[in-house]
């Protein structure tokens, strides 16, 4: 069997859209940081397949992959770092919480 | 390899010289020095500001195989977002003398050095792998700058907010882009203008551009995508709300305006223009609609700084050197007006902790200085004529209607409806502040020398850039015209 482009781009436009879904409906903000992290790694797949299939003369579409991965990391460790601070001011990490910024 | 190529980017390693500099300083000093940091910090950027008027600085240049390239367009609006960084540096002095913040005070220069940083790559970079880089390195020192009252619950509830949308929009952005790539083949900006402008309208660039509007829209907080700003706003401490309603979004708006007329102009009318379209009768209406009914001072500005991104990127739309003049030009008056209004705010917050607008109901009987101040922010944020806001409302909505069809005309009749709109809630504060007596008013202070320095550099401002045709004048002739 020939494996395509199309093989690697639809399972990444899942993932992405998982990550969407996960992102709006789950309360838990660890779970919402992990459904982030699937919208990211979809985005590098994306980038190396297109890299991999149309234009493999260059590298540019991998090195764009090694740098989003980098990215994702800082990301993730600044988001962990708000995320604890906001666990040790209420015990909690329910979103739904999160709702006294109003007037 | 040539390390030569780095001295063309000569503000960038002089924020970079400024950034180690207050870092040893605040991490060698001794411990009664410390206290100095924020004016070391004020001092050194100063002069670094003072630095980027130089001539030789505005040279065009370009490094790294043309990924990083400068001329005097994004000079003069890096000189631009360093005045506006460095009054919010002096009006954070007082704020950061606190005890809470005291011990950590250094980081938070420290911190403002590295976004702005982040703000400059995202400003000069003409690849899309620079400009992600600078997009992350301008939001992530944000999240935690927004959390840095970390003994008060509102700043918490903002960081989250605020870094979960910033990760979600990148995260969106970054899938443009990778259409884009798959589209292109290339992240050069050239490259991509050349293939855009030969290959016929896709609908494959137009999802992409979709994306890449909604990603940069997040950080310009334009409507669909603005649900962050007003609890972000309201729960970060002042100094930092108001870096992010003027530095924050004057950057923003000039990437897309880079990105928009330069990388994809060729798909101007067939893809984006309508996009811009909605967006920007969107942006201003609602948030003019919503500001109204806004108590807390805060919020207030968060939905008034909503509409300004709105009136911002009018200027975008005609996509010549006048819509760039006049987007630099309003940049740097919004800096002054709003960073006037920010600083009365957090001078009332520091010295009586008072945020709500009842609060200001009769200030003018106690403190009739910050008062008056106030009622000038007020003025040039609506857009009343012997003051600044008025001129740059009138130059920004001149280089739209340049474009000359039929559709701008309409945009920018609503764009002035919402104008008359918005000196409704304008007013109210300064009714709250002049006429208003039903309560008592906050008592009267007397406001650090540093917030009133800050004070009187954005009334100068507020002021003289009205008046004074020179500044505009220069703008234009930067910009080419």
């Amino acid at each position: 069997m020939d494996i395509t482009l199309i093989y690697y781009l639809v399972p990444a436009m899942i993932m992405f859209c998982c990550g969407i879904y996960g992102f709006i409906t789950r309360r838990n903000m660890i779970a919402m940081l992990i459904s982030l992290e699937l919208m990211l790694n979809a985005v590098d797949i994306n980038f190396v397949v297109f890299n991999r299939f149309l234009y493999p003369e260059a590298m540019e579409g991998m090195f764009f992959t090694l740098f989003a991965i980098a990215i994702a990391a800082a990301e993730t460790a600044v988001a962990i770092a708000i995320i604890i601070n906001v666990f040790r001011a209420v015990n909690n990490v329910d979103a739904r919480d999160l709702n006294k910024l109003k007037n | 390899m040539d390390y030569s190529q780095f001295l063309a980017m000569k503000q960038e390693i002089g924020l970079l010289v400024v950034f180690l500099l207050v870092f040893l300083y605040d991490t060698f000093a001794s411990a009664r020095a410390t206290g100095a940091t924020g004016w070391v910090a004020v001092g050194l950027f100063t002069i670094f500001t003072v630095f980027g008027f130089c001539p030789m600085v505005s040279e065009p240049s370009e490094a790294f195989a043309g990924m990083y390239s400068t001329n005097a367009v994004m000079a003069a609006i890096k000189n631009i977002l360093n005045v506006g960084t460095l009054i919010i540096m002096i009006q954070a002095i007082r704020w950061a003398k606190q005890d809470v913040v005291a011990i950590r005070r250094g980081e938070f220069y420290e911190l403002i050095l590295l976004t702005l940083f982040g703000m400059y790559l995202m400003i000069s970079s003409r690849h899309f792998l620079l400009f992600v880089i600078g997009l992350e390195t301008a939001s992530l020192p944000l999240a935690a700058m927004v959390a840095f009252d970390k003994h008060r619950y509102e700043s918490h509830e903002a960081a989250v907010k605020y870094i979960l949308t910033a990760v979600f929009s990148s995260a969106i952005f970054l899938m443009g882009l990778s259409f884009v790539y798959g589209l292109v083949g290339s992240l050069y900006f050239d490259r991509i203008g050349i293939a855009v402008a030969e290959s016929s309208m896709s609908l494959m660039l137009i999802v992409a551009l979709a994306f890449v509007i909604g990603g940069i829209g997040f950080k310009l907080s334009l409507v669909p995508f603005h649900l962050w700003t007003a609890d972000v706003y309201q729960g970060a401490p002042t100094p930092v709300t108001s870096y992010l309603s003027v530095i924050s979004k004057g950057a923003a708006a000039m990437a897309f305006l880079i990105v928009l007329c330069q990388v994809f102009a060729a798909a101007y009318a067939d893809v984006w223009e309508w996009m811009l379209y909605a967006l920007i009768i969107l942006t201003i209406t609602i948030g003019n609609l919503f500001a109204m009914r806004q108590k807390n001072m805060k919020r207030f500005l968060a939905f008034s700084s909503i509409s300004q991104a709105g009136y911002i990127m009018l200027g975008i739309m005609s996509c010549s050197e006048l819509g760039t003049a006049a987007l630099m030009f309003y940049v740097l008056v919004y800096i002054f007006s709003n960073l006037g209004a920010f600083g009365v705010i957090g001078a009332i917050e520091n010295n009586t902790g008072c945020v709500s607008m009842e609060d200001y109901n009769g200030l003018y009987r106690t403190n009739p200085r910050l008062a008056f101040t106030m009622m000038l922010a007020m003025f040039s944020l609506a857009g009343i004529p012997p003051f600044a806001g008025f001129f740059s409302k009138f130059f920004i909505f001149t280089s739209a209607l340049s474009q000359g069809s039929v559709a701008i005309y309409i945009l920018v009749l609503i764009a002035l409806i919402n104008t008359i709109i918005s000196l409704y809630y304008y007013l109210l504060v300064v009714k709250a502040m002049y006429i208003s007596t039903e309560q008592g008013p906050v008592p009267t202070f007397r406001s650090a020398g540093s917030e009133r320095f800050a004070l009187w550099i954005c009334v100068a401002g507020i002021i003289g850039l009205g008046i004074v045709s020179c500044f505009y004048n220069s703008l234009l002739s930067i910009a080419g015209v």
